[in-house]
């Protein structure tokens, strides 16, 4: 099970992914320029300021040659990770319905937060029954979910709501509680929470581990 | 080009000072000239009203790595790595504008830490503003906590700590304190020093534009005052993207061996970072503004050396490597030119192409700044004002709730929350939930802690027994956690030190200083200075602010400040002795004045040597230093943490001649609040350290006995006070 783990300049968390896929397998680094991604079993698009985000987030790493590449990989069926900005730069590239916004409190928020797994199908969340809670930190400026009611209508009755904020949970005012999405065909997993800053107890949960297991056991 | 006579005091030269150049130039300045010397010779970079005291802060110890001189000081913390420090101040700037001002204070203690070949690896921030009552100080504070959000965040490095204080006197001049943390293998680690005649001068990073033109000088060692609204333009804008890329690139390069030295450019730009770096190598360098990026064509050769624009870092370069360099920094798509080269010259020279514009000897650049004795004199009594906003007469409850809500004592999660804290997989605790922040070094197989604190308000009261409070308070924080010190950064932000009352704040706060580092045995390995931080209402509380790492070997086993468990007791460990004096209550009460008891250094030593070992032994549950708003806040802290009341008696306190006021609300070093397993909580005394048993937690609500005194307060309303600051910082804007 080989990991690539997208580095766009300004990202932060890519040495945090590769570090929670290293748990799951073996994982490299992928730079913004390759385009190769021959060998990789799947990849994780992480969090950051890709590019600075000075423009909409995620809004010019998704014309990075990696990202090319990785769209190709994503329409061939290979499980592909979006973290927090990652998720921005899948919506941002089409492999994920809807769009994240500046929080509704208009500020940064870094905390705990509880979530429940909503059912939908991945290799992400393979081995995670519908309605557990999971215990994952997010940090993000602009992580509020929309989409527009006939979309969000949709996407709830194709099962592609992987996890909801818990009842009280939710940082950022996102439409539905909504924390993680998945795309139609399931192998595409964006959520703003950050699973890779919960693979180990001494720095708060472990239960963001989950998701990399849980794809290495599909794969294997 | 020719000088007006009056031109070097705008530039904020004395007219001594301008005669002095002359006569070490052996002719007049030019204008490039005296650009130079004026930003080199300010309080900001010469230190010129400091130097000869700083001179008494011991400085060695067996794990120095680095200590002052370099970008920042740095500890050896086993295994071949080394953790690297430093706090440094942009008051000044933050009070002009302070989401830039904040924002590039974190920018540029960053680069000083990478400029090492450290990775950063944690920021904490030291915070003062006017009282929250006030418009223009949640306009600060706001601003302040958004711009280190926005640098910090996008960077990637965890905000893991920190401070904040409301007072009177930082209405006018807010203190905005970053330190940085960084890890780094010592071998490839690369000091500030030019050498190597021939060597190439690499400028990497952002383009040199306008900005901060004169900041180190116009605005950093100036009195605030009317007209700071003009004085925007002095301030920095600030790039955490850029400085991403420049510090993965700085990171690279120097783990590839492809630098001699590397410095950041801070405070005076080109001109302090290529006079610095000859004077630490005894060479010279010429520098060719023409070959300098510019953001504006136009600009001219004083401006090119002194622009204080951001993200840039000048490294020394053997010739044959220039090309890798270039290549590197293009990989990451930072800006690098080669503009200058090192000389045996002893002299900075700076070309316009063939042209010479500037030439200076470096010596008198950078040493030949008079330094100046203080006069200090001792004010007579209480200098600061005093607002009573709470009844003596108040009962207990009330004055417990006061305290929890005062704004200073008060839970600052509507801060942190806006910082990363978690970036980098090493955050073991987060913000407030233990005294110290812990983070996890796997390559060391240990870990560090890290606390950044300073009383202003106990230092104005007894500068040389606060600033001793200040370095103690550090040393608690750190054994709650378990870590012993390896080194200490300071911050020493004063008002005007050409005012007596000033210059002996200043100079009984370095004595504090120095002897507290001394008895405890903790080198100084870095620091700053901020002189000149006055308003039109007079100066700041002299603030010294402390930063300190210490070395834990195991993270797991580390407790946190809330109590643990239902049924643990609750005991007082040290030698504490509380007083009203210069207290939370103090000045709630209005009845601030002159005075503090004088700390007794060794005792609280070996309290901490006590705990610290009981930490790691994994022999308590739950240990808080007792320290704003005394026993009663330190209290109820635990208890709301864990959701948990308590029931104690301080019977032990009021029977040795405290009264119960001291008792509850009393301050001072020294004690330390702990819960766990009573025999085991009793067994420390065997140390020697007194340990008294004062109840238990359990109950729902804080069930306090201090002789005639008794209070219950439920645990709600304790946790609505102490949670307080949002809704009064966002209702009230």
């Amino acid at each position: 099970m080989l990991w690539g783990v997208v580095q766009f300049p300004g990202s932060c968390d890519e040495r945090d992914a590769l570090h929670a896929c290293g748990q799951a397998g073996e994982a490299r680094l992928l730079w913004h320029e390759e385009r190769d991604l021959g060998g990789l079993d799947a990849v994780v698009v992480p969090g950051g300021f890709s590019y600075g985000d000075y423009l909409r987030a995620g809004a010019i790493a998704r014309f990075s040659p990696a990202m090319e590449a990785v769209a190709d990989f994503a329409a061939a069926g290979g499980p592909v990770l979006g973290i927090c900005n990652g998720f921005q730069v899948l919506c941002e590239a089409g492999l994920l319905p809807g769009a994240l916004l500046l929080n509704e409190e208009l500020r940064f928020v870094c905390r705990q937060a509880e979530l429940v797994a909503a059912g939908a199908e991945s290799p992400f969340t393979a081995g995670i029954e519908p309605g557990e809670r999971l215990s994952i930190p997010v940090k993000h400026g602009e992580g509020r979910y929309f989409a527009p009611p006939e979309m969000l209508d949709r996407i709830e009755a194709n099962d592609q709501v992987a996890f909801r904020y818990a009842p009280g949970h939710n940082p950022n005012g996102s439409a539905r509680d909504i924390a993680g999405v998945v795309n139609e065909a399931g192998n595409v997993l964006g959520l703003m929470p950050h699973p890779e800053h919960a693979v180990e107890a001494l720095t708060g949960s472990v239960d963001g581990l989950r998701l990399f297991e849980g794809v290495s056991r599909v794969a294997a | 080009m020719t000088v007006e006579v009056s031109r070097h005091r705008e530039l904020g030269l004395t007219d001594a000072e301008y005669e002095l150049v002359v006569e070490k130039l052996s002719r007049e300045p030019n204008g490039v000239e005296l650009a130079m010397f004026s930003l080199l010779w300010s309080e900001h970079c010469a230190y010129k009203h400091s130097r000869k005291l700083l001179r008494r802060l011991p400085t060695e110890g067996e794990r120095v790595v680095m200590g002052p001189g370099e970008n920042a000081g740095a500890v050896d913390v086993g295994n071949g790595h080394a953790v690297a420090f430093k706090v440094e101040s942009h008051n000044h700037p933050s009070a002009v504008e302070p989401f830039q001002g904040a924002a590039t204070g974190v920018g540029g203690i960053l680069r000083d830490v990478f400029a090492l070949g450290a990775r950063p690896i944690a920021i904490l921030d030291s915070l003062r503003f006017g009282e929250l009552d006030s418009e223009r100080s949640r306009f600060l504070l706001d601003g302040a906590v958004r711009g280190i959000g926005h640098y910090g965040n996008s960077i990637g490095v965890p905000t893991v700590g920190g401070e904040i204080y409301f007072e009177a006197p930082y209405e006018h001049n807010c203190l905005v304190n970053a330190m940085c943390v960084g890890l780094a293998r010592q071998e490839a680690m690369v000091r500030a020093a030019a050498a190597g005649v021939g060597n190439a001068v690499v400028l990497m990073g952002a383009s040199t534009g306008r900005d901060g033109i004169g900041g180190a000088s116009v605005l950093a060692s100036a009195e605030l005052g009317d007209g700071d609204e003009a004085k925007r333009p002095t301030v920095q804008i600030g790039d955490p993207f850029e400085e991403s890329k420049l510090l993965e690139c700085c990171l690279e390069l120097l783990e590839k061996g492809l630098l001699v030295s590397l410095q950041d450019l801070g405070a005076a730009g080109l001109t302090s970072s290529a006079g610095e770096m000859a004077s630490a190598g005894g060479v010279g360098i010429d520098l060719d503004v023409a070959r300098v990026p510019l953001r504006e064509a136009d600009m001219e050769p004083f401006e090119i050396i002194v622009s204080e624009s951001q993200e840039r870092m000048l490294g020394v370069v053997e010739p044959a490597k220039v090309p890798e360099v270039l290549a590197v920094c293009e990989r990451w798509q930072t800006g690098a030119a080669e503009i200058g080269v090192v000389t045996g010259s002893g002299r900075v020279r700076v070309l316009r192409g063939a042209e010479v514009v500037g030439d200076v000897p470096v010596e008198a650049l950078v040493d030949g700044c008079p330094l100046y004795d203080l006069s200090p004199a001792e004010p007579n009594g209480w200098i600061y004002g005093n607002r009573a906003t709470l009844d003596s007469a108040a009962p207990a409850e009330e004055t417990l709730l006061a305290l929890l809500s005062s704004p200073s004592i008060a839970s600052k999660r509507w801060a942190f929350e806006q910082y990363d804290s978690v970036v980098g997989s090493r955050t073991v605790r987060r913000p407030e939930s233990a005294d110290a922040a812990v983070l996890a070094i796997p390559e060391a197989g240990n870990a560090i802690a890290v606390s950044i604190d300073g009383n202003g308000r106990r230092v104005a009261c007894d500068p040389y027994a606060g600033t001793v409070e200040a370095v103690l308070e550090c040393v608690q924080n750190l054994a709650c956690v378990g870590g012993e010190p390896l080194g200490l950064t300071n911050c020493l932000n004063f008002g005007n030190p050409e005012k007596p009352a000033t210059a002996w704040q200043l100079e009984r706060a370095v004595s504090g200083l120095a002897d507290a580092c001394e008895a405890l045995g903790v080198p100084v390995v870095s620091g700053n200075v901020s002189l000149y931080n006055e308003g039109p209402d007079g100066p700041i509380y002299p603030t010294p602010v402390v930063g300190m790492v210490g070395e834990l070997p195991e993270p797991g086993r580390v407790t946190g400040s809330s109590f643990a468990h239902e049924g643990d007791a609750v005991a007082l460990l040290g030698p504490f002795a509380p007083s009203l004096a210069g207290s939370e209550l103090a000045k709630l009460r209005g009845v601030l004045g002159a005075g503090l008891p004088s700390p007794d250094v060794s005792a609280v030593a070996e309290a901490c040597a006590t705990l610290r070992d009981a930490v790691r032994a994994g022999r308590i549950a739950s240990a808080h230093d007792v320290s704003d708003g005394g026993l009663a806040c330190a209290l109820a802290e635990g208890a709301i943490g864990a959701g948990l009341g308590c029931r104690v008696d301080l019977a032990p306190l009021v029977e040795r001649g405290c009264s119960a006021e001291e008792a509850l609300f009393g301050e001072g070093p020294g004690g330390f609040l702990i819960s766990g397993d009573r025999a085991a909580l009793e067994s420390l005394a065997a140390d020697g350290v007194e340990v008294l048993v004062l109840g238990e937690v359990g109950n729902g609500s804080l069930d306090i006995t201090a002789g005639e005194q008794a209070l219950v307060v439920p645990l709600a309303a304790a946790r609505t006070a102490w949670h307080s600051l949002a809704g009064r910082v966002e209702g009230a804007a």
